[in-house]
């Protein structure tokens, strides 16, 4: 039999929250408190605010830690624990620390049809980091593996830092992408 | 700063006889030109915002009369007919308590999908053309286009599209001098495929938790901000230009009877030209596999094909020669879903094919409903176990016993489109099942292709 493993006893504080890893920047910037509410104001009701407030946390704060929920609830005056359930349903929102060039590589059917496991495994190598395991030790690199990112036909796709996707992804290309990062090409994450 | 992709993507977007009478380029005009996305271009070349102009001389009744008469079915799946939404939108113009809102759903998180994509990436005016029709026709005080964060890059040209727009004087206050104020936002999501569903998606805008909500009351009634609200999928609020262009009656000839006009299919999978291919529908889903995508990119045979987008339940060799729209995919036990084509040749493993998709589905449930937060991981790991060669013949029937409990018990449809292609996989490709249980291995030998799904 095949049953779940249950989960493993530890002595981390029950509240979810806290298991978060934390960011060094504890507060917002007054230029993205401003920012925030130019945005509440573009909307009938100020909770709206809550999805473009967290990408601008997570810019600010390079991924969205506990305090960044926090700053983000006392930025639009809206509850913390909203803040933290919306945080946390969202997968775009990382709630740990990301590399510099964030690989994101779906395996989804249309690219598992196309070889995605196999470039999966090529980015893992390549980078040395596994899904979800955090960044490299020199801060560059991290990888996730994703749902389907609508880029169907030209599987198997990989996306660097929400910037335009990289098609047609073979070792190659994969190794071009990853020299442009170096170089500077793209944009780093949380710019 | 504005990314503005410098090279066309590799998509096919084009055919043969694409752009003649038989196959009228409606939405795809200018697709793989990069260019195009400037207001100029659009106007110039495509005889962009003449349908607007028409349109807001016209009574906003008569635009929705209009669009009634043309036929046009929502193209994001459940193909409602766009005209008569429109018309549950409260008629008394004139009441001041009520803001209307129209939504655009550009949260294309379908497996299978990316129409969307094209029509953001090479025709935006276009979308920003219809959003404005449907705004006067509903008399809405504002749209919004939601959008999926992954794509940041089309939001960020979507938004110097609509600030061409606002330049223009398309948007704003007093619009072309009717006295009518409307403007656009766009909202970027954060990477939840359950918000594609309307209410979840009006959820999210309002900075909630994307869970579908309680229908009735409908959004027509009460949907986003507590208002009157329309959500229309960015493809049909493409479609309204070319309505408004033509006349909807000239429009409805286009295509098969009850599923007027064109298409835009995507597919992906084991095909010699994957792409976006704008076709009317009703046209046989061989020829646009077989003629247009060039067959089979493997050389071994076709197996299955999933119509629609990964919802949608998968058609075996029998029914490939199915007409492609609304009505005959349902006859033959599918849906038309999002048009997103997914073609499995000979060599792919069903049950790697379907707990690919179960996985999609439980790591998607918003969690809300207990048949699809629960029956999808149930299933999941079902499959898994028949997978990785541990399988019982009874869990075949434990499979068959969960899905009728699932489909219809949810708030929204993603329980049923969860169980859409394991019942059919099932159905259809029931020895593979068996094979895996009773010999341990996989019937398709030769498959490594999918062969590290659901081992990590």
């Amino acid at each position: 039999m095949n049953h779940p493993q249950p989960p493993e006893t530890s002595n981390e504080p029950l509240a979810p929250g806290l298991r978060l890893p934390e960011s060094e920047r504890k507060e917002f910037s007054p230029e993205a408190i401003a920012e925030i509410h130019a945005i509440m104001a573009q909307y009938p009701d100020k909770l709206a605010a809550t999805l473009p407030a967290l990408y601008i946390a997570q810019r600010e704060f390079g991924f969205v830690s506990l305090a960044a929920m926090k700053a983000v609830a006392k930025a639009i005056g809206i509850p913390e624990g909203h803040v933290f359930g919306v945080a946390t349903f969202y997968t775009m929102y990382q709630k740990a620390p990301v590399g510099k060039y964030h690989f994101a590589v779906c395996t989804n059917i249309s690219c598992a049809l196309r070889g995605a496991a196999q470039l999966l495994e090529k980015v893992c190598e390549k980078t040395g980091v596994k899904p979800g395991q955090g960044p490299s030790p020199d801060g560059l690199w991290s990888v996730e593996e994703v749902e389907c990112l609508a880029g169907c036909g030209v599987a198997p796709c990989v996306q660097v830092n929400q910037n335009v996707y990289d098609e047609l992804v073979d070792e190659q290309k994969l190794v071009e992408v990853m020299e442009a990062c170096k170089r500077g090409e793209y944009r780093p994450w949380a710019e | 700063m504005v990314t503005i992709r410098t090279k066309p993507d590799h998509h096919t977007y084009t055919f043969p006889g694409f752009g003649s009478e038989k196959f009228p380029n409606l939405m795809l005009r200018g697709a793989g030109d990069l260019d195009n996305w400037h207001l100029k271009t659009y106007e110039q070349k495509h005889e962009g915002y003449v349908a607007m102009k028409a349109a807001l001389k016209m009574e906003p009744v008569a635009v929705t009369e209009e669009v009634k008469a043309s036929g046009l079915r929502g193209r994001g799946g459940a193909g409602f007919p766009c005209g008569l939404k429109w018309s549950f939108m409260p008629k008394d113009t004139a009441d001041r308590k009520l803001t209307r809102y129209l939504v655009c759903n550009g949260d294309e998180g379908e497996p299978g999908t990316f129409k969307d994509r094209a029509i953001l990436e090479y025709n935006p005016h276009q979308l920003i053309e219809g959003m404005i029709i449907g705004g006067w026709a509903m008399q809405c005080a504002m749209g919004y286009v939601y959008i999926r964060g992954e794509f940041l890059w089309l939001i960020e040209k979507l938004e110097a599209a609509l600030q061409q727009a606002r330049d223009a004087g398309y948007l704003g206050k007093n619009i072309m001098g009717t006295g009518w104020d409307y403007d656009i936002l766009v909202y970027r999501g954060a990477g939840a495929y359950i918000c594609g569903e309307e209410t979840a998606l009006l959820n999210s805008l309002e900075g909630r938790r994307g869970e579908p909500r309680v229908k009735p009351p409908f959004p027509a009634a009460k949907g986003a901000f507590g208002q009157p609200t329309t959500v229309n999928n960015v493809e049909t609020l493409a479609a309204v230009p070319p309505i408004m262009r033509m006349g909807g009656a000239e429009y409805a000839k286009i295509g098969s009877p009850k599923n007027s006009g064109t298409r835009i299919f995507g597919v992906s999978g084991h095909v010699k030209r994957p792409g976006i291919y704008e076709l009317p529908m009703g046209t046989p889903m061989n020829f646009l596999v077989d003629e247009l995508c060039g067959g089979s990119s493997t050389g071994r045979k076709i197996k299955a094909i999933i119509p629609g987008g990964s919802s949608c339940p998968m058609l075996d060799e029998k029914d490939f020669d199915v007409p492609m729209d609304f009505d005959n995919l349902k006859a033959r036990g599918s849906m038309g879903g999002s048009g997103g084509l997914i073609v499995m040749d000979e060599s792919v493993c069903m049950v790697q094919v379907t707990l690919r998709l179960i996985k999609f589905y439980a790591h998607e449930s918003c969690g809300q409903c207990t048949p699809c937060r629960e029956g999808c991981n149930w299933l999941e790991m079902i499959l898994h176990r028949i997978e990785h060669g541990e399988g019982r013949m009874e869990d075949l029937d434990v499979i068959a016993s969960l899905t009728p409990r699932i489909g219809l018990r949810t708030l929204c449809p993603l329980g049923d489109a969860a169980c859409g292609p394991v019942d059919s996989a099932l159905q259809k490709f029931r020895h593979e099942f068996e094979h895996h249980i009773t010999h341990k291995t996989c019937y398709a030998t030769g498959s490594r292709l999918l062969s590290k799904v659901g081992t990590h």
